[in-house]
């Protein structure tokens, strides 16, 4: 058991909240700078899409698990951050602008569909950014004069002022450091009053309200933010795989994103980090057991998503903090031995908030 | 004396449909008083504080805060003003910490930009400190010291109430309404809360504005009663004066006349033998 002796409050505003944190982030770092010298091509290529999918993670985790909006459509703000880093990579403008862009484009999205969300709530919601994501997606197929429709459109690599990256491992590094940034940004703003007024929205509206948080305003930008991340992963996503199309950015694509947080727990950073190693190392795992399983289970068609659909109805059930809940269980357990009691992470069941005045 | 008065309700009238939940309400509240609403079940207590924090609006019947009228003020400019909140049934942020719970309530005093938020400023860092420094001296008011990174959902009641009037502190409002205080107390606690209420108003200045059911607590930190019956004002005044009003024992206890009518019919001792 760790015990911090705090003497300024400077202790509880620094993200390394102590020499443990520090040590093993540091580590994490080291590795992941050294990783294109540790990892082959193939671990590599799976890391950067860790990588990519963890930004638009953690879009989706501001949204979803620190606002409680939730979006069934995200897919569409990455569509829409990866055409337009198509398009401008495709004009020659250099990564760091088209990037932004693909952010402020998305963002500017984001914002519309923020609408719906200041008067549809829960469930609702989901099936107005449902609705939306069709739109995109239909209208990216559409207009082919920009985004070639369903043809699919071809992504030139990442460049930027002279410098290209044209191997695995320097687009690895471009992934990083666009990683290493969002979180970072989303830890502050986490950390102050912004980040607190989404906690405030996602807990109480109508207390939020009263402490003179303008829901509206906060409710559109928590919007944006997550649509701007979503659009920046997004534009990595594109520069990944080379090659667009509409039907990567479809309801199967939005549903894997809701899965990632819900999977890797939903209001907790790590969340959305250790949501997208599942997502992308799960069809892998499935892979080698098709080998494994008999041929009438292994080779049926859709195995994915009933594996998939199965991983989710357990988490609900048995998890519903998730891999980063399951993390938290696991570290207390070592750190109280031997006191730990079962029902320490139980959720008290509260009966007395009012909903008169929703 | 018009400046004496912070806030002042004229013919305040609110019609939900059929029901007339709010008739015609007129009171002032005076700076650096204690000022309770009391009435049965259904009087419209919680209805006029609705309206004073900006949920509702009146259908007819004006507000003014400060002698500023509060009809275009949204709901969440209103603590802006200097008016803060509790609610009946503790509307804390559940999944906060007491200490992340008292943070939000400084919104109002934010300081900081959204990009001074996201890259962390040296200004954002100030604020943040300077922030926590007031927060810590509610914390050392209510003497919620232990509490502090404990998470809302795991706190008793009694405990939730006193953060709830700690958010509210946090504002540095000027008005403090308070919906029910000692509901769900025990003895001890709302002596506590008697106790903070009335430091509230002494040491801190606040003027208080309150809706309570218990008379011992109303009669022992109130400077003025409002008693309600049926979103009509049934009488004002100290708070020895309302409890010994007919209109306001009858609103409580019924009449003698609605008495008898539930009494046994006597029987003769004949009979019951």
């Amino acid at each position: 058991m760790r015990f911090i002796f705090k003497t300024e409050y400077d202790q509880d505003v620094r993200l390394a909240k102590h020499g443990g944190h520090v040590f093993w982030y540091g580590l994490l770092g080291l590795f992941l700078v050294c990783a294109p010298w540790l990892l082959d091509e193939y671990w590599l290529a799976q890391l950067t899409f860790v990588l990519i999918y963890s930004v638009v993670g953690l879009g989706l985790m501001l949204l979803a698990g620190f606002t409680g909006l939730f979006s069934i459509g995200h897919a569409a703000f990455l569509g829409v951050g990866a055409y337009t880093e198509a398009v401008l990579a495709a004009q020659g403008w250099p990564f760091p602008l088209s990037l932004a862009m693909a952010a402020g484009l998305s963002a500017a999205v984001g914002a519309v569909v923020g609408l719906p969300a200041l008067r549809v709530k829960g469930v609702y919601l989901g099936i107005a950014t449902l609705a939306f994501g069709f739109i995109v997606e239909e209208g990216l197929a559409r207009w082919e004069s920009v985004t070639g429709g369903n043809a699919g459109k071809h992504v030139v690599p990442v460049k930027m002022f002279g410098w290209e990256a044209s191997n695995e491992s320097s687009f690895y590094a471009v992934c990083l450091v666009v990683t290493v940034l969002a979180t970072l940004a989303v830890l502050n703003l986490l950390r102050s009053p912004t980040g607190r007024a989404f906690v405030a929205i996602r807990d109480s509206e109508i207390s939020a309200q009263s402490m003179g948080i303008h829901l509206a305003r906060y409710k559109t930008l928590s919007f944006m933010i997550s649509a701007a991340l979503a659009g920046m992963g997004g534009a990595l996503y594109a520069h990944k795989l080379q090659f667009i199309s509409p039907d990567q950015f479809n309801i199967l694509q939005s549903i894997d994103l809701l899965l990632m947080v819900v999977i890797g727990g939903l209001g907790s950073i790590h969340g959305a980090f250790l949501g997208a190693i599942f997502l992308i190392t799960m069809p892998q795992l499935i892979s080698l057991g098709k080998d494994v399983l008999p041929a009438a289970i292994g080779q049926a068609p859709g195995l994915q998503g009933v594996v998939y659909g199965l991983v989710l109805i357990a988490f609900v059930m048995f998890e519903p903090m998730g891999l980063y809940g399951r993390w938290l269980k696991i570290r207390t357990w070592f750190q109280l031995f031997p006191f730990y009691r079962k029902g320490m992470f139980k959720r008290q069941k509260s009966f007395q908030k009012s909903d008169r005045l929703k | 004396m018009s400046s004496d008065i912070l806030l002042s309700a004229r013919d305040l009238t609110v019609r939900f449909g059929g029901v007339l939940a709010v008739n015609q309400v007129s009171f002032d509240v005076r700076r650096g008083e204690v000022f309770t609403l009391i009435g049965p079940n259904g009087a419209g207590k919680t209805t006029v504080f609705n309206l004073i924090s900006g949920i509702y609006t009146p259908t007819s019947g004006t507000l003014h805060y400060q002698g500023q009228p509060m009809a275009t003020v949204a709901p969440h400019a209103v603590a802006g003003l200097g008016i803060a909140r509790t609610f009946q049934n503790i509307e804390l942020f559940e999944h906060a910490t007491v200490l992340q719970n008292l943070l939000i309530g400084r919104h109002t005093h934010r300081k900081t930009r959204l990009w001074q938020d996201m890259f962390f400023t040296g200004t954002a860092r100030r604020a943040e400190i300077e922030a926590r420094e007031k927060v810590e001296q509610v914390i050392d008011f209510l003497e919620l010291q232990h509490h502090r990174d404990t998470l809302v959902a795991g706190l008793p009641y009694g405990v939730r109430k006193v953060v709830e009037l700690a958010r509210a502190l946090c504002t540095e409002p000027q008005l403090l309404l308070l919906d029910e205080p000692s509901s769900g107390l025990n003895v001890e606690e709302t002596d506590d809360m008697a106790f903070w209420i009335s430091d509230i108003k002494n040491l801190l200045g606040i003027t208080v504005l309150m809706v309570e059911h218990d008379m011992s607590l109303v009669s022992k930190v109130s400077d003025r009663v409002l008693a309600m019956s049926q979103g009509e004002v049934l009488a004002m005044g100290t708070p020895a004066q309302v409890q010994s009003h007919p209109g306001v024992i009858e609103a409580y206890l019924g009449t003698v006349e609605d008495l008898s009518g539930l009494r046994r019919p006597e029987r003769s001792p004949r009979e019951a033998a």
